[in-house]
């Protein structure tokens, strides 16, 4: 479903500030599969997440998503093919319109945008019922600005925006962090009962050890723009976050105890 | 009693001006981003209409063509900031330089050119005002209520999240720069149209004309929401609340000539009350700030925790 061919890229070269954040990665996802990204600060992570749908183009490498070469292709119609959840609330949705809105903007992802009704009846009724799934009291309020909704419920209703019209694949960047524990919680068992029901290629980043452990089927860590630990099946199953302390341990050749904090 | 003499006056020039405002707002507002070129376009409205006319062109006609070469100015300040990544509000400053040059083109190397009422059957002119009421006052109307439709569309919808969230916008596959050309095409060519109105109801336009009408636009808009906002939070009332805004702007404007002022001190007089309107809110927020207890949730989400 996705495929990374040789990734590289390098901020700010040829100054002071020269980062190279992604040196060759390659990375291949399967249909359905639900991979968990974790890494500290600084390995990787969001760089892909920005380089899979088109926040600038990579210096070098293609990325294919579902066998389509998407690497030059701009971010908005790249969107046709990705569901994306952003860390910060407040980037996923639009403050200032509708919840109905900003679902029918998101239902018409990968379609051409017609000079007719942007909110149909159907659709209301469609929407009502989804969010009533999602049991955060938000299906009486389809006509409510979204500015008004707490940052959980925000992060569920993006959550709902990005699985709308199936993504070939859904990108969840810490999606939960800026949560509180409870919410977080509940926001991420709502994302597995979505990317189950619609068996989605999923690919997620967080903070938490326990949760890369406990959800998806694949667990890849990133160290300094590569990909150094890929765990799959039975593997990732039985998988403790002492393992991967460890592995991580071994990865960065004995700078866990800077990073450990990071990696709780 | 010679106030109100000139009310009838003031409220079609103010619905005029109101116009114009709703073009602005467009661009202020929905887009969120500050516009200058709109000082120019309300020029070449009126300089293409003029022109226009004198050469035998329908008055409707030269009305719509007007509107067209606004959309024109605004696609080019659009393109400016999208294509060739010009900070918004320096692409509005090169667009109403360049049209300075266009203007004086159009007009033919005149700095004045006059529209004679008497021998075309102008949409409105200062001669009759109630007549300009009327003609303003459907025209304002009609343009609000396809602005209405149009923002309630699939595109109109996504014209409003580009300014209110432009990184949700591109994730969910909206063309932000192609949105931002449009909007820009729209609320300039709104704005050449009010251009278009102004010198024919004036009869005459000058290339002076427009210098400081985002000002005037401003102060609509902020007197205008002002009210509105507290009335219905929703996008026509808002529409119809800047044009409301346009109409008291010029009653207080004519007000204050009756007690002696000179027109020339007048741009102070907007620049002071856009000033007012931006400023004291971000006082009142600085200087009162009262420590209150955090609320639990401002809006609960029903009974059910988020």
């Amino acid at each position: 479903m996705l495929k990374v061919t040789n990734l590289q890229k390098t901020f700010n070269p040829g100054t002071v500030n020269e980062k190279v954040a992604l040196c060759g990665l390659n990375l291949e996802l399967k249909d359905g599969e639900f991979v968990t990204v974790i890494g500290g600060n600084g390995a990787g992570k969001s760089t892909l997440f920005n380089a899979i749908s088109g926040v600038w183009k990579p210096d070098y490498g293609t990325i294919e998503i579902d066998g389509v070469d998407v690497t030059n292709m701009p971010e908005h119609k790249r969107a046709q093919f990705l569901g994306r959840v952003f860390q910060d609330p407040m980037k996923g949705t639009s403050p200032d319109m509708e919840i109905a809105e900003n679902l029918a903007i998101a239902a018409r992802r990968g379609t051409k945008r017609k000079l007719v009704w942007g909110v149909r009846k159907a659709e209301r009724a469609r929407y009502k019922k989804l969010l009533a799934d999602l049991d955060l009291g938000l299906e009486d309020r389809l006509s409510s600005k979204v500015g008004l909704l707490s940052g959980g419920q925000r992060q569920a209703v993006t959550l709902l925006m990005a699985t709308l019209n199936k993504p070939k694949l859904l990108l969840l960047d810490e999606h939960t962090a800026a949560l509180d524990p409870k919410t977080a919680a509940k926001v991420l068992a709502l994302t597995e009962r979505i990317v189950r029901e619609n068996k989605l290629t999923t690919l997620m980043i967080t903070h938490n050890m326990k949760d890369a452990i406990t959800y998806g089927n694949r667990l890849i860590m990133l160290y300094d723009g590569n990909i150094v630990v890929d765990i799959s099946g039975e593997e990732k199953k039985n998988l403790t976050v002492q393992d991967l302390l460890g592995l991580f341990e071994k990865a960065s050749g004995g700078e866990f105890a800077s990073d450990r904090a990071l990696l709780n | 009693m010679s106030f109100l003499f000139a009310l009838p006056g003031a409220v079609a020039e103010g619905l005029i001006w109101g116009l114009m405002a709703i073009g602005v707002y467009i661009s202020y507002k929905i887009l969120d981003i500050a516009d200058l070129s709109v000082d120019g376009a309300i020029c070449t409205g009126g300089c293409v209409c003029a022109m226009l006319i004198a050469a035998g062109v329908p008055v409707w006609a030269s009305v719509l063509i007007a509107f067209v070469a606004g959309a024109l100015a605004g696609t080019l300040t659009g393109l400016l900031h999208t294509a060739l990544g010009i900070p918004a509000i320096l692409a509005g400053i090169l667009t109403q330089l360049m049209l300075y040059t266009v203007n004086l083109l159009i007009l033919g190397g005149k700095s004045l050119v006059a529209i004679d009422h008497r021998a075309n059957t102008l949409l409105l002119h200062m001669s009759d005002n109630p007549t300009a009421i009327v003609s303003a006052g459907l025209i304002v109307a009609a343009t609000i209520v396809v602005l209405w439709l149009f923002f309630y569309t699939e595109v109109g919808l996504t014209l409003k999240s580009t300014g209110d969230n432009p990184d949700m916008s591109r994730a969910q596959g909206v063309n932000v720069k192609f949105n931002k050309v449009l909007g820009l095409a729209i609320s300039n060519g709104i704005v050449a149209l009010a251009g278009a109105l102004y010198a024919q109801y004036k009869g005459s336009v000058s290339l002076q004309d427009g210098r400081g009408a985002i000002v005037i636009a401003l102060a609509a808009i902020y007197i205008g929401l002002s009210v509105s906002l507290k009335i219905k939070p929703n996008f026509v009332v808002s529409l119809i609340g800047v044009v409301c805004g346009g109409v008291v702007y010029y009653i207080i404007y004519n007000f204050v000539i009756l007690l002696g002022l000179k027109t020339d001190y007048l741009k102070m007089l907007s620049a002071v009350i856009v000033a007012l309107f931006l400023g004291v809110p971000y006082l009142k927020g600085v200087l009162f700030q009262k420590q209150k207890p955090l609320p639990i949730q401002a809006v609960t989400g029903g009974n059910k925790d988020a």
